[in-house]
Order: structure tokens, then C-alpha cells, then sequence
């Protein structure tokens, strides 16, 4: 039964590492943009939610709600007056601009919070567990799957039923044509990647209760995110998801063998996937 | 008097490549202007410029007497420019009748136009109306382009190549809706390469060649030569 | 006809006077420099390097890798291997580091070129990030943890004994100076091989491939050769470089030899401050970011912090790096690798 065990805390896991992929797919989706400072945004987020709760002895969750709209904010402005500048046919701007965000935000981090480690107290939660009959699992990895869930699930509906979600679509299509609907592009990217930051908050709240942070785990949460969205299929959230689920899965198959074989195996799957499906799980037909 | 839209000296370039050099044209409301010119006039250039794809002196452009030359795209529509872009360039992200919401999304004007007034003039599209927008024929992605752009119930419609590629049926079921669209008072620009076919649906046309107005007459009373001349140059 | 097509310059050909002098002073200097400024040109050099060669890939080639750390760490895990292993003097074991970038690079291109565009940035780092986990496994070369050279592997490195007699110095400076040397030659090799790709045929192919896969093919350039060679050819040099490194350092960690600030991080922002996509950009870059190296590091993270920012401004501001204003304003090229087409009149 242990492997049972295992396979279930590793989908569980990867419902939190979707967290981590969902934002940098949506953002990627309608910008073709790759934030390489995601996982320390990430981290700036849980850092930002641990100082809303020490000043007001708030919880976690009601201190995420609180850091959501201010991490909106910060998406939209550094997309507004950052990102959209350096946005064109070459790839290189965007690139090298998010990777000194991403230098700049690690060592701001370090400078202001310290190099110690850090992490949300969420109380009894953090122990709880739901016995589920052959497994018993904890109800925080299962808060953190359903959660990554019903993100997907909003991220879709936002997508395919709303106005903002068709000119989403349409400003990935065709910016040119859709700036003749009216629409600015430009304004729309604001938006995509304030609400990325909506997600990142999210993935920051999980990341921040169920384990120790501090300024320099970004790199590592960006890798598993793009290995997430990769493995799922570039533009299918739901495969994000199960991108997430195998990262996971191979985790905490990997640690079972031998505990400093966790990441490794992780990265190794990405790799066997990568080979045997270039193009990821569930590829979309349109590119 | 200040025209609907005039346009004053308009240059345009693409890098160090020119394409237009010096453009003046006007319309006024409710007037359907036709341009027509060879291929690689500058036709699609000066929509491009007009509709703000392209970015000009502010002064070059003026609508209503007020420069718009330096606006982006997406305020040009916001004053009720609409354009129907050359190749149609519908969404494939989108059905059809997404494709005709977002014409209408940012802004929906005080006019006739809305969903069941396109269905009402394309009734085809209302059948077709869940599948992608790039599912189907020419002819009907062409509808769907016209329609996407009437959503924003525009005071001036501008129309690149409606007719390009299409069968001469076809052309005719598009060119069918014309009366309809101008009887709400909107202006029309239509870029029409069959000269017969402007001609009788323009009051107006202009002529243009490497990227200069070559001739501006009524329709009614303009010769084949002077057409000719203008089309191919004088030489010819 | 008079006409004739040339790269040259005047003031190309001013530079390369001055660049033969440069080098043949910078072979002499160990007689008179101090210690500590032949370390610091050691510095300089190979960040040099490891920028020119980052430069190659990304500027010219538009492959922007951010797992570079993972060819100086691979090159001087090799070294060692070489020499704790085997028992090789560590100067020939840096050898070994080439090789070993070298094939490392194989399934690093393999696995990243199939990742489009942006996208090829991230699959490099977890390619790098799989390379240092895997590293840390080697109990023999100290797990994760790391070693050092045995002292009788850096006692008698072959040379040293010469130089220390020459120069009247103790050993420890006198393997200084010698890797020092090995840098400078590095950095000409790498200067003068990446000047001469860019004059190549090759070089107009990586410029096709850069600006346009599919324009390069239906101009029959085979793009995903060109990139493989570059990116293989680059790999191998930056893997040397890693074992020289090491070879002076002489302690090794997978923290350090993988480390992606020091050899990804710092080496795109000496490119991206001095200027993408040309030779002179990196050697502006290198002195700047030296001169800021040695004023600011005991700030540590503000440093680094204002680094980033730096970097994030130039991409804004002056895309095209300090390199890039001074050609603007003056249209000097040291390196041109623009071909112009001379006239009669000029010629
Ligand atoms: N995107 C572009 N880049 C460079 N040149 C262009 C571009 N679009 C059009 N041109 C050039 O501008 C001129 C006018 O083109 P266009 O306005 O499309 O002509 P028309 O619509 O009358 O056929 C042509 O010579 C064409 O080659
Ligand atoms: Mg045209």
C-alpha cells in the first residue's frame, strides 16, 4: 500500500506545482512571453503575505486576500511600464529583462527579509488529516490540489465565457487586428499579467504553509512550473495540471527510493517527457 | 467646412521603403468613396494609415477637423472608424459569433447594428455561428469581417479587398448587403481591384498608383481612358 | 571595376595594431604586475571569455541559454576527475573539461532545441540544474559538499617551477601567472575564433538563422546545423574556461561550480551592459562590470540588486549596451563584421 501512498501524495503535490505553472502559462499564452523571474515572484508573494500577517495577526488565507490586489497591482504596473517596452519579435528583451528582475528581486528579498528561512502558520491545518480509507492524506496538500483545480477551472471559464477572455484570445491571435476591435493590446497584457500575479499570490499562500521559504527557492519554483506546462501542453491548462501531477509524482517516487533523488527524479521525468512528447501532453491543434 | 475624414499630404513608409507620397483625400458622411489601383498602389497602406496600424503626423489625418494622424488602432475605432482588413483576418481562437462580439466589445455605438441585426444580414452566419471563424469559406469569413466590423456601428466602414478571391457569386451575395449598410448613414471606403463593380457601387472614386492619387472623378461621369490612364500610367 | 567587398575599417585596423601590442604587453606583464593585479586580469579574462562566448549563442546566434554554469561546472568537475582520479597534472586535465562540455552539450542541445523560442532559456537552466544534482551524487569528488586539489597535484604543476625561477616568485604566485597566461591565450583563441566564424560563411548563416529560421532554409542554410556547431563549439570553450577556473581556485563545490549567478548571471549582464550582438560589447562590459566588482561587492545583495536593475535599464534604455551609444555616435567598429561594398573611388 505504501506506493499507493506515494502515488497519491504526488498528485496531491503536483496540484501545488500547477499552482506555480498556471500564471506563466496564462501569461505565456497571450504574450509568448517567458518570465523567468516567476518563482521569485512567487516567493515575493509569500513574503508579502507573512508581512500583512505579522502586521495585522491576520491568517493566512484573509492575508492573501489582502497581498492579492497589491500583487495585481505590481503585475500590472511592471507590465505597463516594464514588460510591454521590450515586447517585439525578438525574444531576447523579455528574457534578459525578467532575469535581472529575477537577480534583483532575490537579492531585494535577501536584503530586506534575511537569508532565514520563513514560513505561514496556518495553525492545526498544517497537521489535519482526512482519512480516505486505503490512504490517509493531509488536508493541506488536498486544499492545495482543489484549489489548484478551481483555479483552472476560473482560468477557463474567464477564458471561454467572458469579454476579457475573448480579447485574451484574440490579442494572442493577432494583436494588430484586435487593436482595429478597439482593443489595446498592450492594456490587455497589463491586465493578463496582473492577474498572473492574482494566481502567483494563490501558489505563495500553499507554497508558504506547507513548507519553509526564503529569498532563494525561486529558480527552482520556476523550473517546476515551466516543467509543468511543458509536460501538459503549451496553452492547455488542464494539462498544466497533469504536467504538475507528474512532476509530483515522480518527487515523491524519487524520495521514496532515496531522499536526495526528490528533485532529480522530478527533473528526470520532464526530461523522459520531453523526449518521448516534444510537443507536451495535450498540445492545442492551433499554435 | 470640415470633412468626415480628409486626409492631407499623407506619407506612409515601411522601414526605408516609402509607400505613399502625399495622399489627399476626403469623404463626407453617408458617401461611399471607392479606391482603386493596381496591385501594390498603396491602397492598403492608406487604409493601414487611416485606421492608425500605421502611425502618421497628426495633422495628416484629420475627422471631423480634429488630427488623428498619431492615434493607435484602438482609439481610431473608439471614434467610429471600423475597418474590414484585408484578407479578413478573423480570429481562429474564435467562432463566429465571438468573432462579431469582439467587433462590438469595446465599443457598441448608437446605431442598428447588433448581433441579430448581422444574423438578420447574414443569415448563414447564425447557422454557423459555434464553429471556429476560420472554419469557413471564404465567402462567409468575408461576411463575418464586414459583420465584426459594422458591431461597433461605425460612422465610417473601410473596406479592403472585400471581394478578393471570392466567386463571382459570391461577390455578388457580399456586395448585396452594401444598400443595407449605408442606409444607417454610414460612410463607406470600399479598396475594390474590379473597376466595373466600383463604379457602380461608388459615388466617388479615387485612383491611385505607386502610392500618389492619380485620379479623383464622380463615378457617373468618368471615361474608361482617364481611368485607364490613371490605373497604368500615362505612358501607356 | 574597382569594387571590392571588405570588412575592414580604419579603425579595425587601428585596433588591430593596438591588439597585437595589447597581447604581446599582456605576455610580459607577470615581470613587473603584483600579485593581486594578475588575479584581478585573471578575473577579467575569463569573465571575458565566458561572456564573448555567451554572446556567440544568444546575440549572434539567438540562443539565449541561462544554463552556461552548467559547462564551467561539468569542465572543472572534469579537471578534477582528472586529477584526483588519474592522476593528471592539472593543466592537461583542463583539457578534460573541454571534453566533457563537449559531450554534455550533445543531450543539452538535443533536449533544449526542442523547446521553441523563450522557452529554450528555461530548458537549459533545468538541464544545468540536473548536471549539478547529478554531480553532487560523485561521493569520490566530494558529494555535495565538494574537495579540493591534493597539495602534491598543485605543488609540482608543470611550468610553475620554471616561472617561479624566472620571476623570482613563490609558487603559490607563480601558478598565478600561469594561469593567468592560459587565460589570456583563452581569451585571444576565443576572440580571434568568434571573429573569424563571424567573417565566415557561418557567420552569415548564424545571422540568417538568428533573424529567421525559415528565411535561412529557403536561402539553403541548414539552420539547425549552424546551431548545433555554435552552440557545441561554444559549449567546449566554456568548459575549458570552467577547469581553468577551477585550476586556480583549486577547492571545488557543485554550489559553486554550478553556481547560475556567477557564470550565467554575471556573464549575461557584462553582455547585455556592454552590448548583445557584438565583439567590442562584452570587453566594455567586463571593464564596467569589474570597475563596479571592485567598488561594490562588499554591498552584497544591494550589488546584486542593483546589478539586476542595471541590466533591466540598459534593455530598456540602450538595447544595444554602452557599445552600442559609442557606435552611434561615432560609428567606430573595432570588430566590423559588417561586409561593405567598396568602390573604385575609396578602394
Ligand atoms: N509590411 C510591409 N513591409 C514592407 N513593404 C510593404 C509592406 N506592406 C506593403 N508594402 C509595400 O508597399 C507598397 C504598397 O503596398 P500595399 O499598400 O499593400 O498596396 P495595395 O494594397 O495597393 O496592393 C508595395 O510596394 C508593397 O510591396
Ligand atoms: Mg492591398
Amino acid at each position: 500500500m505504501i506506493w499507493l501512498d506515494v502515488l497519491v501524495q504526488g498528485i496531491l503535490l503536483g496540484g501545488l506545482y500547477a499552482l506555480f505553472a498556471a500564471g506563466l502559462s496564462l501569461v505565456f499564452g497571450i504574450m509568448r512571453l517567458v518570465n523567468l523571474a516567476h518563482g521569485d515572484l512567487i516567493v515575493f508573494a509569500a513574503f508579502l503575505i507573512l508581512v500583512v500577517v505579522q502586521t495585522f495577526g491576520f491568517n493566512p488565507f484573509l492575508s492573501a486576500l489582502i497581498a492579492a490586489p497589491a500583487m495585481f497591482a505590481f503585475g500590472w504596473a511592471l507590465q505597463r511600464f516594464v514588460l510591454n517596452r521590450v515586447l517585439g519579435k525578438d525574444i531576447l528583451p523579455p528574457l534578459l529583462v525578467t532575469f535581472g528582475l529575477s537577480v534583483a528581486l532575490q537579492n531585494g528579498m535577501l536584503e530586506v527579509f534575511s537569508a532565514d528561512s520563513q514560513r505561514l502558520a496556518a495553525g492545526p491545518l498544517e497537521s489535519a488529516s482526512i482519512d480516505l480509507g486505503p490512504v490517509t492524506v493531509g488536508t493541506m496538500p488536498l486544499l492545495t490540489f482543489a484549489s489548484a483545480v478551481l483555479v483552472i477551472f476560473a482560468l477557463n471559464r474567464i477564458f471561454y465565457t467572458t469579454a476579457l477572455g475573448r480579447a485574451f484570445r484574440a490579442v494572442s491571435d493577432d494583436p494588430t487586428t484586435a487593436s482595429l476591435m478597439g482593443i489595446n493590446p498592450k492594456s490587455v497584457f497589463a491586465i493578463a499579467t496582473g492577474l498572473a500575479m492574482v494566481i502567483v499570490t494563490i501558489a505563495a499562500l500553499y507554497l508558504g504553509m506547507r513548507s519553509n521559504f526564503d529569498p532563494s527557492i525561486g529558480p527552482a519554483r520556476l523550473l517546476y512550473a515551466f516543467q509543468a506546462v511543458i509536460i501538459g501542453g503549451l496553452g492547455s491548462l488542464w494539462g498544466t495540471l497533469a504536467g504538475g501531477a507528474i512532476i509530483g509524482v515522480a518527487q515523491t517516487v524519487g524520495a521514496q527510493l532515496n531522499p536526495e533523488w526528490q528533485i532529480l527524479a522530478g527533473h528526470i521525468a520532464f526530461l523522459v517527457v520531453l523526449l518521448l512528447r516534444p510537443r507536451g501532453l495535450f498540445p492545442r491543434a492551433v499554435d | 467646412m470640415s470633412h468626415l475624414l480628409s486626409t492631407h499630404g499623407l506619407t506612409a513608409q515601411y522601414g526605408q521603403f516609402k509607400a505613399l507620397f502625399g495622399v489627399d483625400l476626403h469623404i463626407d458622411p453617408g458617401e461611399c468613396v471607392a479606391i482603386i489601383g493596381a496591385n501594390g498602389a498603396g491602397k492598403s497602406t492608406l487604409m493601414r494609415s487611416i485606421t492608425g496600424v500605421l502611425k502618421s503626423a497628426p495633422e495628416m489625418i484629420l475627422h471631423n477637423g480634429t488630427p488623428i494622424g498619431a492615434l493607435p488602432a484602438d482609439q481610431i475605432l473608439q471614434r467610429g472608424l471600423a475597418m474590414v482588413p484585408e484578407g479578413r483576418r478573423l480570429f481562429p481562437s474564435l467562432s463566429v459569433e465571438e468573432n462579431l462580439l469582439i467587433g462590438g466589445q469595446i465599443r457598441k455605438g448608437s446605431g442598428r447594428w447588433s448581433l441579430d441585426e448581422i444574423y438578420a444580414l447574414f443569415p448563414i452566419l447564425k447557422e454557423r455561428r459555434h464553429s471556429p471563424g476560420t472554419a469557413l469559406s471564404g465567402g462567409q469569413q468575408q461576411m463575418v469581417a464586414i459583420g465584426r466590423a459594422l458591431m461597433s456601428n461605425p460612422e465610417l466602414l473601410l473596406c479592403d479587398e472585400i471581394s478578393l478571391g471570392l466567386a463571382p457569386v459570391v461577390i455578388r451575395d457580399i456586395y448585396a448587403a452594401l444598400p443595407t449598410i449605408r442606409a444607417t448613414g454610414a460612410a463607406v471606403i470600399i479598396v475594390e481591384q474590379d473597376i466595373a463593380r466600383a463604379l457602380i457601387v461608388a459615388d466617388r472614386i479615387y485612383c491611385m498608383m505607386e502610392g500618389r492619387v492619380t485620379l479623383t472623378a464622380p463615378a457617373k461621369d468618368v471615361s474608361r481612358e482617364a481611368i485607364h490612364a490613371a490605373y497604368f500610367g500615362a505612358a501607356a | 571595376m574597382g569594387h571590392r567587398i571588405t570588412t575592414r575599417t580604419r579603425a579595425s585596423s587601428i585596433a588591430g595594431i593596438i591588439a597585437v601590442a595589447l597581447i604581446a604587453v599582456g605576455l610580459i606583464l607577470p615581470a613587473f604586475a603584483s600579485r593581486s593585479l594578475i588575479q584581478d586580469l585573471f578575473f577579467i579574462l575569463t569573465m571575458l571569455t565566458l561572456a564573448q562566448l555567451w554572446n556567440l549563442i544568444a546575440g549572434f546566434g539567438g540562443m539565449v541559454s541561462v544554463g552556461q554554469q552548467a559547462f564551467v561546472g561539468i569542465g572543472a568537475y572534469a579537471m578534477f576527475a582528472g586529477v584526483i582520479l588519474w592522476g593528471w597534472d592539472p593543466v592537461p586535465a583542463i583539457l578534460l573539461g573541454g571534453v566533457a562540455a563537449f559531450l554534455l552539450a550533445i543531450p543539452m542541445a538535443f533536449f533544449a532545441f526542442r523547446l521553441a523560442g523563450a522557452y529554450f532559456a528555461i530548458g537549459t537552466w533545468v538541464i544545468a540544474e540536473v548536471t549539478r544534482l547529478v554531480v553532487a551524487q560523485w561521493k569520490t569528488l566530494g558529494g555535495g559538499t565538494g574537495t579540493s586539489l591534493p597539495r602534491e597535484a598543485t605543488a609540482d604543476i608543470i611550468g610553475v617551477e620554471t616561472i617561479a625561477r624566472l620571476f623570482g616568485l613563490r609558487d603559490a604566485a607563480a601558478r598565478d601567472v600561469l594561469a593567468y597566461w592560459l587565460a589570456l591565450a583563452l581569451a585571444v583563441a576565443t576572440l580571434a575564433t568568434i571573429y573569424a566564424l563571424l567573417r565566415s560563411r557561418t557567420g552569415l548563416a548564424l545571422a540568417a538563422v538568428r533573424d529567421n529560421d525559415n528565411a535561412a532554409r529557403s536561402v539553403g542554410v541548414d539552420a539547425a546545423r549552424v546551431k548545433w556547431l555554435v552552440f557545441l563549439a561554444a559549449a567546449t570553450m566554456t568548459g575549458l574556461v570552467g577547469a581553468l577556473i577551477y585550476v586556480q581556485t583549486a577547492r571545488i563545490s557543485p554550489d559553486a561550480a554550478f553556481s547560475v549567478t556567477n557564470w550565467t548571471a554575471y556573464v549575461i549582464f557584462i553582455a547585455v551592459i556592454g552590448g548583445i550582438g557584438r565583439l567590442e560589447g562584452p570587453i566594455l562590459g567586463v571593464l564596467v562590470f569589474w570597475g563596479l566588482q571592485t567598488a561594490f561587492a562588499d554591498y552584497g545583495s544591494w550589488y546584486l540588486l542593483a546589478l539586476g536593475l542595471l541590466a533591466i535599464a540598459t534593455m530598456l534604455f540602450a538595447p544595444r549596451g554602452l557599445w552600442g551609444l559609442i557606435h552611434d555616435r561615432t560609428g567606430i567598429a573595432l570588430f566590423p563584421v559588417q561586409r561593405r561594398l567598396i568602390g573604385a573611388k575609396d578602394g
